[in-house]
């Protein structure tokens, strides 16, 4: 089966390592040319004011103000509500939970969720959240609606996180009479944060490029002030990027690159945080 | 155990006295935590059977009009014109087209890459290289839209100057880049399970590099690929802002790359631009695209979840 | 000694200077405003909006663009206070609000040249009729190459770009063009959004589209307009041939209606007065063309005696009877 020709087998081993080689690179290569044309287009607008101003009619004046605080105030909701549920539910399956059919009908639907285009969750959102519990387009319909979308990934990386947490820390507690929750709280939450706390920024990472889910509640409007409470209106920086983009002007192209390069920025700063609280808690752990 | 851990251990945990009592009132919290945590769990059964129901419901008015023949076989979709027409297909190949565009894209270069890091790579290049896919995962799909409409489209431009402005082959281009990293990390999984014993083996018959990866690697490892392929394309099915900014608002039953087409996730966001009020033909057709998209992606990821199960089997 | 007085100087001045500025702004007002509607009349609420925001920094007004159709669904059900509208509203809505219990009021706010563009590369488009763009636009149109409309054109396929169904601006062509709204063949890029439509045809070579002027006058450099002939020679839409009414039949007024109960509240009362007043620099500024100044006049009137209940009577069918105050010659 294996051909004798050893020069001519040697000759394509090499060439295919150097077609793996080159096409791995095309993923780096792409990534840099991406990054390189949104900074050429967006930097010179990236300024104080950008960042001061409200979305204008001109784009001199243009800024992201209401979107970038719509943000804010949407992904700390949205880390509000789906910290304890999913955290509580990753609990439940890991430490509680009978292994039954029940069970796996659970898993079941969680691995099903985390599959579920996020537009179908927008609708989810649409009808639930805006109309049969009247929350209309505000804040909370939001972010309640992405905390249902990112729940599966956290449920799922708070699962990975708290199985690495060696049996041998719960079966010395159980020895000593503490119940189960004790067990949780006081040993292996602990042990598991810093996993839990990465799977979950990096959760709400994702959540703050989610467009598809805001259009579906209405977040598509002209919004020129911040909000004040989680039943105003609001806006996001992904909804804002959509519709400078929608713009034809060339002018307003580059602004929403700019906003491109807010939001990148703000990713960048979460998982610096994401990186840096996984560390800090490492060592302690240490 | 030394005995410092241990009074750290007892001094977390609340040792009281009266051990009677405090066990009744114990067994009490904790029941009571067991069963909030129960709820947190059940969060996510009542999204399934929300989404189910809703998407039913709507589904079930819509179909006491349209006809589900019409509608799953039709070739006329213009629901919102007079005269009217249900006919789904035009979105379905929509999306058909930008999937088949994406994954020619994503699929070789992925499985590429995931052969270099697995096989190849040493540990330095790996712990550089998984980083930046990781990032190009993390971008948010809005941005891969709006560099599909600046940058790949004008791109095309030059080189097909009869491209329009919206057409399929600039958003599939981008969908690819998007899933790219999905299919790399995944059947780096895939190979890196494979037992080394299998690869060594291989060697010492004297096989290739090549020969390994072709002949022994791969195959092993196939259902984890497939696994992948599967899931990598499900996310190219619901994707939607790369396409709605990108790919055009044109029901059309086309396999040209060249011209505007819609997807079934861009023509919902098309209705609901404007937050489409209730009751109206429009809400239900939403509804009705929706239910179908998510029956295919729920199909697809099922697929891809008893392939991987297969696959973790042959090892344990 | 001296330094720190002229830093205690300079501050001071700078300090007043601020402050100075934000009394301009008035924070007597507060509360939302919510506005929905066409896309048409987007550009000129979006003014208003942002110009009144910043004068009353405590009143918060959102601005969508759900088309004129969707805003009437929106407004009829209660759920907006203003809806923007390109075309005038239609017996069926007037109807679904006052089930709804929902009165209002139409207040015309300019003119606009519904205008027909192909790409600015484009050199064999002279003009249109208005029967050949109804042989291109009807239900069922066979029209698939430039060709097919005059021989002398290129074999070359034609790409359509128009506003969505729930678009005042596709009621309107449709009606004018086609005889009846919403009759169109289905064929073609549509958009609630009308930049995507600039986009789309500023983009390619063989295509062809309508939208808001404004719109082109927005984005001329990237595209070409093309007059229409309505039967009395091909006219471009121009602020004269729309303001005179010479550019026919697709020159149309553009609205804002007003919710009666959400103007008992005196920031939407502002709001109103402001939009009106300052109607004739907005609109000039995005593109359309203001109304005369007598009929500003007349509008801004309307509102105030319906505001204080003398128009009760003359309730029955308001749009109609506001029409036909305002529009003598229309």
């Amino acid at each position: 089966m294996i051909s004798q020709n050893l020069t001519h087998r040697h000759r394509v081993a090499i060439l295919f390592h150097g077609f793996c080689f080159m096409v791995s690179w095309t993923g780096v290569v792409i990534l840099g040319i991406l990054l390189f044309h949104v900074t050429g287009e967006g930097l010179h607008w990236l300024d104080l004011q950008f960042l001061n101003d409200f979305p204008s009619r001109f784009p001199e004046k243009a800024g992201i103000k209401s979107a970038l605080f719509g943000t804010v105030w949407l992904i700390s909701l949205t880390a509000l509500i789906s910290i304890p549920l999913g955290v509580g539910a990753a609990i439940y399956l890991e430490e509680y939970a009978p292994k039954n059919a029940f069970t796996r009908f659970i898993d079941l639907n969680i691995s099903n969720l985390a599959g579920v285009p996020s537009i179908v969750y927008g609708m989810l959102g649409l009808v639930i959240f805006v109309r049969w519990f009247n929350f209309d387009r505000s804040v909370l319909a939001g972010s309640m609606t992405m905390s249902l979308l990112i729940l599966p990934i956290i449920i799922i990386a708070s699962r990975e996180s708290l199985r690495g947490v060696p049996n041998t820390i719960r079966q010395a507690a159980f020895a000593l009479g503490a119940t189960r929750w004790q067990t949780i709280y006081s040993h292996v939450l602990p042990a598991s944060l810093p996993g839990i706390l990465t799977g979950f920024i990096l959760a709400l990472s994702r959540s703050i490029g989610e467009t598809a889910p805001l259009i579906m509640i209405g977040a598509l409007t002209y919004v020129a002030f911040v909000p004040e409470g989680p039943m105003d209106e609001f806006a996001a920086l992904p909804i804002q990027i959509f519709n400078w983009a929608s713009r034809p002007q060339q002018e307003f192209h580059e602004l929403a690159a700019a906003g491109i390069l807010v939001l990148l920025i703000v990713l960048l700063l979460m998982n610096s945080v994401a990186v840096f609280i996984r560390h800090r808690l490492e060592k302690k752990n240490q | 155990m030394n005995s410092s851990s241990k009074t750290e251990i007892r001094s977390r945990l609340p040792l009281e006295t009266n051990v009677f009592q405090n066990r009744q009132a114990k067994n009490w919290r904790e029941e009571v935590i067991k069963t909030v945590l129960l709820f947190c769990a059940l969060i996510s059964v009542l999204t399934t059977f929300a989404i189910v129901f809703i998407l039913a419901q709507e589904t079930g008015v819509f179909f006491k009009d349209v006809s589900v023949l019409d509608f799953l076989f039709g070739t006329q979709w213009t629901p919102l014109l007079e005269p009217r027409s249900f006919g789904v297909l035009p979105l379905v190949c929509g999306t058909v087209l930008i999937v088949v565009g994406a994954g020619s894209l994503a699929l070789p270069i992925g499985l590429a890459t995931a052969i270099y890091l697995s096989e190849y790579a040493s540990t330095r290049v790996r712990s550089l290289l998984k980083p930046i896919l990781e990032v190009l995962a993390g971008i948010p799909t809005i941005v891969y839209g709006y560099f599909a409409l600046t940058f790949i489209t004008p791109l095309l431009k030059t080189f097909f100057p009869k491209i329009q402005t919206f057409n399929a082959a600039s958003a599939s281009l981008v969908v690819g880049i998007m899933i790219l990293p999905m299919v790399a990390s995944l059947c780096d999984n895939a190979f890196r399970a494979v037992p080394d014993s299998l690869r060594q083996g291989a060697y010492a018959v004297g096989a290739t590099q090549y020969e390994v990866t072709t002949g022994v690697v791969i195959p092993s490892a196939l259902s984890g690929v497939m696994a992948a392929f599967v899931l990598a394309l499900s996310r190219a099915i619901g994707e939607t802002m790369a396409v709605t900014l990108a790919a055009g608002a044109t029901a059309k039953l086309t396999m040209d790359p060249f011209v505007s087409i819609q997807t079934m996730t861009a023509y919902i966001v098309q209705v609901s631009l404007g937050d489409t009020p209730a009751g109206t033909i429009a809400y239900q057709t939403i509804f009705a695209v929706s239910a179908l998209l998510f029956i295919i992606t729920l199909c697809m990821n099922i697929i891809s979840h008893r392939l991987l199960h297969r696959f973790r089997e042959v090892y344990e | 000694m001296n330094r720190l007085l002229v830093c205690l100087t300079l501050s001071a001045v700078f300090l007043f200077s601020v402050c100075e500025k934000n009394s301009d702004a008035n924070d007597r007002l507060k509360g939302k405003i919510r506005i929905d509607g066409s896309s048409t009349v987007f550009p000129i609420t979006e003014a208003v909006a942002e110009e009144f925001q910043k004068l009353n920094r405590r009143v918060r007004v959102t601005v969508g663009i759900s088309g004129t159709g969707g805003g009437f669904k929106k407004f009829g059900a209660g759920e907006i206070d203003i809806n923007d509208a390109s075309r005038s509203i239609k017996q069926s809505e007037i109807q679904k609000a006052e089930q709804n219990g929902i009165e209002f009021i139409e207040l015309p706010i300019a003119y606009d040249g519904l205008s027909v563009v192909v790409n600015r590369d484009n050199d064999f488009v002279d003009h249109l009729t208005v029967t050949e763009l109804r042989k291109i636009w009807q239900p069922g149109s066979t029209v698939m190459n430039w060709s097919d409309i005059r021989p002398e054109w290129p074999k070359k396929s034609i790409h359509l770009y128009g506003p969505g169904t729930d678009s005042g601006t596709f009621d309107y062509f449709t009606k004018v063009i086609n005889g009846k709204s919403q009759a169109s063949r289905p064929d073609f890029t549509a958009s609630e959004d009308d930049n995507v439509l600039v986009m789309g045809v500023a983009g390619d070579e063989n295509s062809l589209g309508f939208f808001g002027y404004a719109y082109y006058w927005e984005n001329r450099s990237k595209l070409k307009l093309v007059p229409v002939d309505g039967g009395q020679g091909p006219i471009a839409p121009s602020g004269k041939t729309i303001n005179d009414g010479t550019y026919k039949p697709l020159s149309r007024p553009i609205f804002i209606y007003v919710n009666k109960t959400g103007s008992k509240r005196p920031e939407v009362q502002e709001f109103v007065r402001f939009y009106i007043k300052n109607a004739p620099l907005f609109s000039k500024e995005v593109g359309y063309v203001p109304l005369p100044n007598k009929e500003y006049q007349a509008v801004l009137e309307r509102f105030e005696k319906w505001l204080s209940g003398s128009l009760l009577s003359e309730k029955s069918r308001p749009g109609a009877k506001i029409k036909k105050v305002l529009f003598k010659g229309n």
